[in-house]
């Protein structure tokens, strides 16, 4: 761990602005702040409705459902996607939402099944490219963008975010809040408090795209093809 | 070739090529208005956009005020989460620093993600240069870099003057053999990359936004691309421009919205990823060590100036995708890497009044530009003071602006010159009397988008308009 340089750059700023070095600074209060006027008073449901309609505008197949049919409603959207294999995060919520045993029946079923392990780093990269569909769980979920926020881990890695053809994202509708102002607030408690950040925060919302040919709107680039999210009534 | 120059023509010559281009002019005249709608609704949806604009100002100014502190601030939490930060002056001091950690891990291949700075600091060359294989992904780079290093028209749209069947003959020295259809010519770039990711030593990224109070690099793409090139390789390298950096995780969420809206018309992209630091200790992907190298090359002395609003730039391209003389000319008359208005002020502070000080007067002064900037550059303004400081300058009208008008009077015996000649000339006649009617901001835009094909005047009130700025260089 270095940092090189830093006087020396740092004096030529100081300079330029024609006062003495400065290494700390007070974040004023700031004058304006429209980002907090967004979905203001929106309740959870009409949140849900905000993330249904910009699921349209991303590409995005949106599917509701509560708890209890969950497996089922997991089911489908795998098949639609053509089934083949999955790969998802070793992580115990999908116990918890009831779809752990599914998961366990699938390889009977024709679909292997890989979750993300800590200590096999090569085998969790070729299993990824090779996984027709990645199942993962947002964190929090910003309606106005219809986005996921999706944190690395030990056991959740970032690859697997981008590699599968396919993507499925769990969204339990108590992680749904109105716009990224909610997420960034929160994180930025979570920093003061002196919490360590993962590595990588991703901010996912649908399938990768590119307009880069003529501005023609191209689904489907280097990251997933295809996205569904199924937003879960957990309260 | 210097790293910001991207062609050793004349302005004047650039000019005339560019405007005999058709197939460029209807890429560019049709994307801008693609681009003007999309981000219409997305500003217009919000209902407060002007508040938006007034805090995206508020925060980019404070943060060049105190540019020292949160640069300060910055690099000691990127060494706490165990990356390795370089301040470098020059762009010969940031492309040494990035050779030699190429050098250090016998790195073969390098893949990139788009990145402004790094074409700044002409960092492609410099690596090919020490034998590594150097691979942009994102789809208009991958397009430009695979058409023989082709330099990039648009900060946003590299290949915005490239049409669907030029790419696919570019394609075709790929080893591409089918349609020229985009989702399968996409898709050939994904199978082709897929495997330079895997096989990549190191990933090199820009930075959006470098948020001081953690140490994270924001990147915001849409591709899925700039991921994969800081998730896969070993190592991960940042180069990123001073200037682009936020206080908080509050305020890069801010910068992000007025971005996203003002650049492509997305209320956010596919992917806004926050990257903090190598990866952890017992992740399995994600790089081992992660290098931000902060770059200098000229901004400081733009600071404390009268240009310093400059600074506040967040690079959308808002300002290129509005501008009448880009739509006309393209990017690459500009003959820099930074094109439209925003290049007009930045490439001339940046890379010097030797090779660029023709740019300030590739514009027509309509405001247009300072219209939809998120953070409230006066962009025209500053084009405007750019001339007064080259006159000042020359102590005289600078030779340059003969050559232009030159350039624009050649106009008057070819149709698609004596177009552009007039539309440019128009809006200009009422700012060009006064200077506070052009301070007095975007009035004259109104009557330039009311009337979008501008009737071009006759021969007459051309020379007249030329004879008027004639007159005008000599007082």
């Amino acid at each position: 761990m270095t940092i090189q340089n830093r006087d020396e750059f740092l004096n030529q700023i100081a300079k330029s602005l024609g006062r003495p070095v400065k290494t700390k600074v007070e974040r004023p209060v700031w004058k304006h702040a429209p980002q907090l006027e967004v979905l203001k008073n929106a309740s959870q449901d009409e949140l849900v409705e905000v993330l249904k309609q910009q699921c349209q505008n991303i590409h995005t197949t949106f599917v509701q459902t509560d708890t209890a049919n969950l497996p089922n409603v997991l089911q489908q959207v795998v098949t639609d996607f053509g089934g083949e294999s999955v790969i998802t995060w070793n992580d115990e919520r999908f116990e918890k939402f009831g779809v752990k045993k599914l998961m366990e029946i699938w390889p009977e079923t024709g679909i292997k099944v890989y979750e993300w392990n800590p200590d096999t780093p090569k085998e969790n990269i070729r299993q990824a490219e090779q996984a027709n569909i990645g199942i993962t769980i947002s964190e929090m979920t910003l309606a106005e963008s219809a986005t996921a926020m999706l944190c690395s881990h030990p056991k959740r890695g970032r690859a697997m975010n981008f590699l599968p053809q396919n993507m499925i994202v769990l969204i339990p509708k108590s992680t749904i809040v109105p716009r990224m102002t909610q997420a960034a607030q929160k994180i930025h408690q979570q920093i003061e408090k002196g919490q360590q950040l993962p590595s990588c925060i991703l901010f996912m919302s649908g399938p990768s795209n590119s307009a880069d040919i003529e501005s023609v709107l191209i689904v489907g680039v280097h990251g997933p093809v295809n996205a569904t999210y199924i937003v879960i009534e957990d309260q | 070739m210097m790293a910001m120059k991207t062609s050793d023509e004349q302005f004047k010559e650039r000019v005339e090529k560019n405007l005999n281009d058709s197939f460029m002019r209807g890429a560019i005249s049709a994307a801008q208005a693609r681009f003007q709608t999309r981000r219409q609704a997305r500003v217009e949806e919000l209902g407060n956009w002007e508040e938006w604009r007034a805090h995206g100002e508020e925060i980019r100014k404070h943060v060049l005020e105190n540019l020292d502190a949160y640069l300060y601030e910055l690099s000691e939490n990127v060494e706490k989460r165990g990356g390795h930060v370089f301040f470098a002056k020059t762009k010969e001091e940031a492309s040494d620093y990035i050779k030699n950690i190429a050098t250090q891990k016998q790195a073969k291949k390098i893949v990139k993600s788009k990145s402004m700075v790094t074409e700044e600091i002409n960092l492609n060359a410099e690596l090919e240069e020490i034998g590594c294989k150097v691979v942009e992904t994102d789809l208009a780079e991958f397009i430009l870099q695979l058409n023989d290093h082709e330099p990039p028209s648009h900060i946003i749209v590299p290949s915005l003057h490239k049409n669907r069947r030029q790419i696919r003959e570019i394609f075709a020295k790929a080893g591409y053999d089918k349609s020229e259809q985009p989702e399968e010519m996409a898709l050939f770039a994904r199978k082709t990359l897929r495997q330079e990711y895997l096989t990549a030593d190191i990933g090199i990224t820009g930075c959006n936004f470098a948020i001081a109070e953690s140490g994270t690099v924001t990147l915001v793409t849409n591709e899925g691309n700039a991921d994969l090139v800081s998730a896969l390789p070993k190592t991960q390298i940042v180069v990123m421009g001073m200037e682009r950096i936020v206080p908080t995780f509050e305020e890069m969420e801010v910068l992000v919205s007025l971005l996203t809206r003002s650049s492509v018309g997305q209320r956010l992209t596919s992917y806004v990823t926050l990257l903090t630091g190598p990866k952890g200790e017992y992740e399995t992907d994600g790089p081992e060590e992660f290098h931000l190298v902060i770059v200098d090359n000229g901004r400081s002395k733009i600071l404390g100036s009268e240009f310093q609003p400059i600074l506040q730039c967040i690079r959308c391209a808002a300002c290129v995708n509005v501008c009448p003389v880009y739509r006309h000319v393209g990017g690459h008359t500009y003959g820099s890497i930074y094109s439209g208005p925003i290049g007009a002020v930045l490439s001339p502070l940046l890379g010097g009044y030797e090779d660029f000080k023709e740019l300030p007067y590739a514009s027509s002064l309509c405001g247009a530009c300072t219209e939809v900037c998120p953070v409230k550059i006066p962009l025209h303004q500053l084009l405007h003071l750019h001339r007064q400081k080259i006159v000042e300058q020359e102590g005289k009208a600078p030779i340059s602006e003969r050559l232009i008008m030159k350039a624009f009077g050649l106009g008057a015996s070819s149709s698609p010159l004596f177009n552009v000649a007039a539309k440019v000339a128009s809006p200009i006649m009422s700012p060009f009397a006064r200077d506070d009617k052009i301070t007095s901001g975007p009035g004259p835009l109104k009557a330039w988008t009311e009337v979008r094909d501008f009737p071009a005047p006759n021969k007459e009130s051309f020379r007249h308009w030329m004879k008027q700025r004639q007159k005008g260089e000599k007082s």
